[in-house]
């Protein structure tokens, strides 16, 4: 009786779970770029290969439970069977397979999916420049020199490339619908290759904890249908007068929550570089000190040497 | 005079927090007053406070567990109340100064302090008795472990009603964590509470490597020891080789914050991620620590209850082996999204999935004990069952995690949370009640009541699935952990579930009291009186219930695993000698005590800057411990007649028991 | 619960002379005995190590990051910690002339070799503490960048180890002097050698790592 009742709880669960890979908006299982739906497929390939293992292995410890109740008198009784090297080699060669299999496809997903990467497409990457602030978001657009506060606009179908720094704690940023997240760390740039192949409106979050306006650390993502939708709000923020300089900055960085989408319809070139190099200047040189170099990344690496000399020039 | 504190640190105006405090202190003061009026303080201090028994030490850290376990437990349910309120655009009744502060304590003292001290209680109970021996190697240091982690516990109590705790997370990354983002006390009472406590751990681990190492009865080898004793050896080789780098990075944080170093801040060349790799270094083997008892408990319960030899035992040593060593190589997977190189994540994903491997090895293992068994449905064997269901779901989750292309998504979201939940109620916690129900009768002499073990079985494993479940869901609906409030209308839903799953969870805990409280009622029928009430397979089963103090008057001779069945098998078992020997045991003292409080004190004093007090308390520790170094008089010989006496009992006992059911 | 099994309501005791006597003849089995101590304290030992390994790891990582400060480079003078190093070092054989003297039951030998060890890492941490002083008084404390803070952490953490050292050793004439060389005297001896030699390997790689390596 306590078996079944067990048996009907994980069925109902598979059951919503079933129900919830298909029937979903929102969120990573409904991807709306090219990204997020290798990592959707990822993910379900990864699960189904796991289920092979897991559903059998839970069926049988509901069958045995039952089967060699103390009741069951029937049920053949071996106290002292207490090895066997045929089972021994089946059961350690079991995970091992589905292990193989699987590390094989994490490895070569991972590399494919290295956020790193610039996307393979026939046009160019956007760039755009994204610092974390308590607590609010900062875009910057280096070729259109315009800036923005918790809103990012892209065109559909073309990648973007963003590059990340933060002013003070340690965020995640992170499109759900667009696929991966990347950590946004003082001192250090990271970056992130992502593309939206629908247009829409999808939300943007910080996914990792910031401290007290976390919460509220929130901004749209627009996908404009075409390029000229994009270019005409490009005009618009031009338009909108304000300007990003060393001292609004300054203003900005002071701690706000539900920080209302700002324009800044000019930047000071270099802002970007600025942040960076405020607390990057204080890292060494050589390799050996590049905080993210231990991990051997050669597309930062880069960047971190540009810095340096960045920072070179300033003293 | 007094630093920092000034009257401002009592958080007077908090409703929540008056009320708690009030209540702590009306229950303090009936248990003072119950205790002056039945005259036992005394009994208390002698007994217990003072004691070195490593069975009333595992007794004590049980008892803080629990007591932990409901405070953990209040946050937890005031987290999802706060969530299944806080949607729509509401702000629901907690604000983020209060909801932070929650959040962080929950996974602090969920960790730290309820599974930690319930995983080492029941280490304290059961492995010395399993390796035949009569008490730990190092019995002061014993006491002293406890006392510790009760310091650590006293500091996040008190941080409770004066001042602030942590707001930074469980981790408490910084540079959240430095004196420029969180300026107040609350990350001091964090630092402090764990650098005393993982002090006691790191302690622990030293003198049960110690006594397994060397105090093993006559003729059992290593690979003679019973299961739970190896994955606990295996837990505590992980203690002493990762608590140490905790113990390093706090320190280094402690440093940032009160000297002004530059280990972990923005400016001046400080390295965060240093800490980030650091704490993980830790954290990742510490899940090791908790799981790998609770999976001995599990191999004791099921091969006890089908009344079956465990199948594959070198498997399972190896396995658990397997899983230590890999769990050193996996840290990483804590942050594949801090943007290291492909290669990097790979590395780690892979490690971390092969871990997969031993752990589905001891999952067969199990099945295959049960196969051509007579499985009991005990409460220990209801969760034991829970917990393989659960974990199979826990675990493969995590490898799903595991895999970095998934985890670039899911990654700090709920589906997470749900995942550790699952791996650490699913396991841990599941294991540690079940090893509760399983030694109960060996601890205190009677065994629990089925029938409320059974109904908070049902009602966590049900409350489980309506708690984390929906957790799963919310995070591929895109909702990332740590949030204050939400407005998602499509999240709403799984929210209520995973609210009124937490208060499933809560009736099972209600349950356990209910059965502690039951089963005491009605001790006199359910005493255990030969000592061996589930017809047990290793050596702890062959004392009585309790135990006598010194354990066994005669050092049993093992050759084989399972000693305890072969000593029955061949009719050496409850044997009386014709004479016995002087036993040496260790007195009580209550140095340890002692320094643990003084400890707490010189903490205290840390967090607020209250210098002198630090410094009066610290000399008064190293006056205390030097005190016991000189003290000649720490030992005692327990006499042959009395020994005689005490055997002669439990042996009568179990000679009419025989009878009875003869 | 009842305790009437647990813990006897009177339970007979030896005189403390007779349990001292039984205690000392019944030494194998003594739950503290020597053996088990020692390895109780290599064991710690251990844990010690480990925590000095995430002192150099991080060393490692932080010791670029100078901030536009001093590096290793302007401020090591490796002949003054040369002296200090060969101090640590002969303190090294002499505590090992003490554990000889000890087992020979040589009373004075031992307060003496003691001594002279406790000299030789009272100048060690001398030194360490002019080193320290002179560094901060020119401007360059811990607080100055991150490899400073590393390497006040580092090198400070260990001369901490040493300095309880020192303090133990004191104690331990003390003991010497007071209660001769039994076999409780000796086993903590040995554990304050262990302590001792450790503390000089931990040096030869801070010396190595920091200073040799920080200086080219």
């Amino acid at each position: 009786m306590k078996q079944s009742k067990v048996s009907r709880l994980t069925g109902g669960l598979s059951l919503g779970a079933a129900l919830l890979l298909t029937g979903c908006e929102g969120g990573v299982l409904d991807p709306k770029g090219q990204v997020g739906i290798d990592e959707k497929n990822l993910i379900i390939i990864a699960t189904v290969l796991m289920l092979i293992v897991v559903i059998p292995v839970i069926f049988l410890t509901l069958y045995f439970a039952w089967k060699y109740r103390a009741g069951n008198k029937d049920a053949p009784y071996t106290p002292k069977w207490a090895h066997s090297t045929k089972i021994e080699l089946v059961v350690w060669l079991i995970p091992c397979v589905i292990i193989v299999i699987l590390g094989t496809i994490t490895w070569i997903s991972t590399h494919r999916l290295d956020p790193y990467q610039p996307l393979e497409h026939e046009q160019e990457a956007l760039d755009v420049e994204v610092v974390s602030l308590n607590w609010k978001w900062l875009f910057i657009y280096p070729e259109q020199g315009i800036a923005t506060v918790n809103k990012l606009v892209i065109p559909t179908g073309r990648p973007v490339s963003f590059r990340l720094t933060s002013e003070s704690t340690m965020n995640s940023f992170f499109i759900p619908q667009l696929g991966s997240q990347i950590y946004t760390m003082a001192a250090m740039a990271t970056r992130l290759n992502l593309i939206a192949d629908e247009p829409g409106t999808y939300q943007g979050i910080s996914a990792n904890y910031s401290g007290a306006g976390f919460t509220g650390m929130k901004f749209d993502t627009v996908a404009t249908a075409s390029e000229a939708d994009f270019n005409a709000w490009v005009d618009e923020v031009k338009a909108s007068g304000q300007a990003l300089n060393t001292e609004t900055y300054e203003a900005l960085t002071a701690p706000s929550e539900y920080h209302p989408v700002t324009y800044y319809s000019t930047v000071k070139s270099g802002l970007f570089d600025d942040i960076l190099m405020k607390f990057m200047q204080h890292h060494g040189r050589t390799p050996l000190a590049m905080p993210d170099d231990a991990m051997g990344h050669s597309a930062h690496q880069a960047k971190h040497t540009e810095a340096a000399a960045h920072a070179a020039v300033e003293e | 005079m007094l630093g920092k504190l000034t009257l401002d640190a009592i958080p007077y105006h908090e409703p929540i927090i008056v009320v708690t405090l009030a209540v702590v202190g009306v229950v303090g003061l009936l248990l003072a007053v119950a205790l002056t009026k039945y005259k036992k303080w005394g009994y208390l201090w002698r007994e217990w406070i003072t004691s070195v028994d490593h069975k009333r030490l595992g007794i004590m850290y049980i008892i803080l567990a629990l007591v932990m376990l409901l405070r953990g437990f209040a946050d937890a349910i005031m987290m999802r109340t706060q969530l299944a309120v806080a949607t729509g655009g509401a702000e629901g009744y907690l604000p983020p100064e209060h909801y932070d502060q929650i959040f962080t304590a929950h996974g602090v003292i969920m960790i730290i302090f309820m599974a930690m001290p319930f995983m080492i209680g029941l280490m304290n109970i059961v492995v010395p008795m399993q390796i035949g021996t009569r008490d730990v190697a190092f019995p002061f240091l014993n006491n002293l472990s406890f006392w510790l982690a009760v310091s650590g516990a006293l500091l996040v109590n008190i941080s409770l009603g004066v001042g602030e705790f942590a707001k930074t997370g469980w981790v408490a990354y910084p540079p959240l964590s430095g004196l420029n983002y969180s300026p107040g006390v609350g990350v001091d009472y964090y630092i402090w509470a764990l650098q005393i406590s993982g002090i006691g751990t790191t302690l622990t681990g030293v003198n049960f490597l110690a006594t397994v190492i060397k105090m093993r009865t006559p003729g059992m080898k290593l690979m003679h020891m019973p299961i739970f004793t190896w994955t606990c050896t295996w837990a505590n080789i992980l203690i002493v080789a990762s608590f140490p780098i905790l113990t390093g990075a706090l320190a280094m944080l402690t440093l940032d914050r009160y000297l002004d170093f530059h280990f972990f801040t923005n400016d001046l060349g400080g390295n965060s991620m240093m800490y980030i790799n650091l704490f993980w270094a830790w954290g990742h083997p510490e899940v090791y620590i908790l799981v790998l008892p609770a999976f001995g408990i599990f191999s004791e319960v099921i091969s006890t209850f089908t009344g079956k030899r465990l199948f594959g035992y070198k498997s399972m040593v190896l396995a658990s082996g397997a899983i230590s060593v890999l769990g050193f190589i996996v840290w990483l997977h804590h942050f594949f999204t801090m943007g290291s190189s492909a290669n990097v994540n790979a590395f780690f994903g892979v490690t971390t999935m092969i871990i997969a491997v031993p752990t589905g090895v001891k999952l067969f293992n199990w099945l295959f004990t049960m196969y051509r068994g007579r499985l009991r449905f005990t409460t220990p064997v209801l969760w034991t069952l829970g917990f393989m269901v659960t974990f199979t779901i826990g675990g493969m989750t995590g490898v799903l995690l595991s895999v970095p292309g998934a985890d670039y998504v899911l990654h700090n979201s709920l589906f997470l949370i749900a995942h550790f939940h699952n791996t650490i109620i699913g396991g841990a916690v599941f294991g540690y009640l079940a090893g509760f129900a399983y030694w109960f009768p060996k601890a205190m002499g009677y065994t629990l009541d089925e029938k409320w073990g059974k109904r908070a079985f049902w009602c966590w494993q049900i409350g489980f699935y309506c708690a984390f479940m929906p957790l799963y869901v919310l995070g591929f609906l895109g909702m990332t952990r740590r949030l204050n409030h939400s407005d998602n209308p499509d999240w709403n839903i799984w929210l209520y579930i995973a609210c009124v799953g937490a208060f499933i969870i809560a009736l099972g805990i209600a349950c356990q009291l209910i059965q502690l409280y039951v089963s005491y009622r009605n001790r006199e029928q359910n005493r255990d009186l030969t000592g061996d009430p589930w017809n047990g397979h290793t050596l702890e089963w062959a004392s009585a219930s309790p135990p006598q103090f010194y354990n066994f008057a005669v050092e049993p001779k093992v050759d084989d695993i399972d000693a305890f069945t072969e000593m029955k098998e061949r009719g050496h078992a409850y044997h009386r000698p014709d004479s016995y020997a002087p036993i040496h045991m260790p007195k009580n003292t209550g140095v340890g005590f002692v320094m643990g409080m003084l400890l707490t004190a010189a903490g205290f004093g840390a967090v607020w800057h209250i210098w002198w007090l630090v410094i009066a308390a610290l000399l008064g520790t190293l006056a205390a411990f030097l005190v016991r170094c000189y003290d000649n008089d720490v030992d005692y010989y327990v006499q042959p007649d009395e020994i005689e006496r005490i055997e002669d009992a439990h042996l009568t006992a179990v000679q009419l028991d025989n009878t009875l059911k003869a | 619960m009842s305790t009437s099994v647990l813990i006897p309501e009177a339970p007979v005791r030896l005189a403390p002379e007779q349990a001292h006597d039984l205690s000392h003849e019944q030494d194998h089995e003594h739950h503290d005995s020597g053996s088990n101590t020692l390895f109780g304290f290599w064991l710690y030992l251990m844990t010690d190590c480990l925590l000095f390994a995430s002192a150099f790891a991080t060393y490692a990582v932080l010791f670029m990051n100078t901030a536009g400060g001093v590096s290793g480079k302007d401020i090591f003078e490796l002949d003054f910690v040369l002296v200090e190093t060969f101090a640590l070092l002969f303190s090294s054989i002499t505590y090992g002339f003490a554990m000889l003297a000890a087992h020979k039951q040589n009373r004075s030998a031992t307060l003496m070799w003691l001594a002279v060890t406790f000299c030789l890492g009272a100048v060690f941490i001398g030194m360490e503490v002019y080193e320290f002083n002179h560094l901060i008084s020119h401007g360059h404390g811990p607080q100055t960048s991150a490899f400073l803070t590393a390497f006040f952490s580092l090198v400070g953490m260990h001369g901490l180890h040493v300095t309880a050292g020192l303090i133990w050793m004191l104690v331990m004439m003390l003991e010497v002097s007071k209660r001769g060389l039994g076999n409780r005297t000796r086993t903590r001896l040995g554990c304050l050698s262990l302590f001792w030699h450790f503390l000089d390997v931990v040096w030869i790689c801070v010396f190595t790592v920091v200073y040799l390596m920080g200086s080219v």
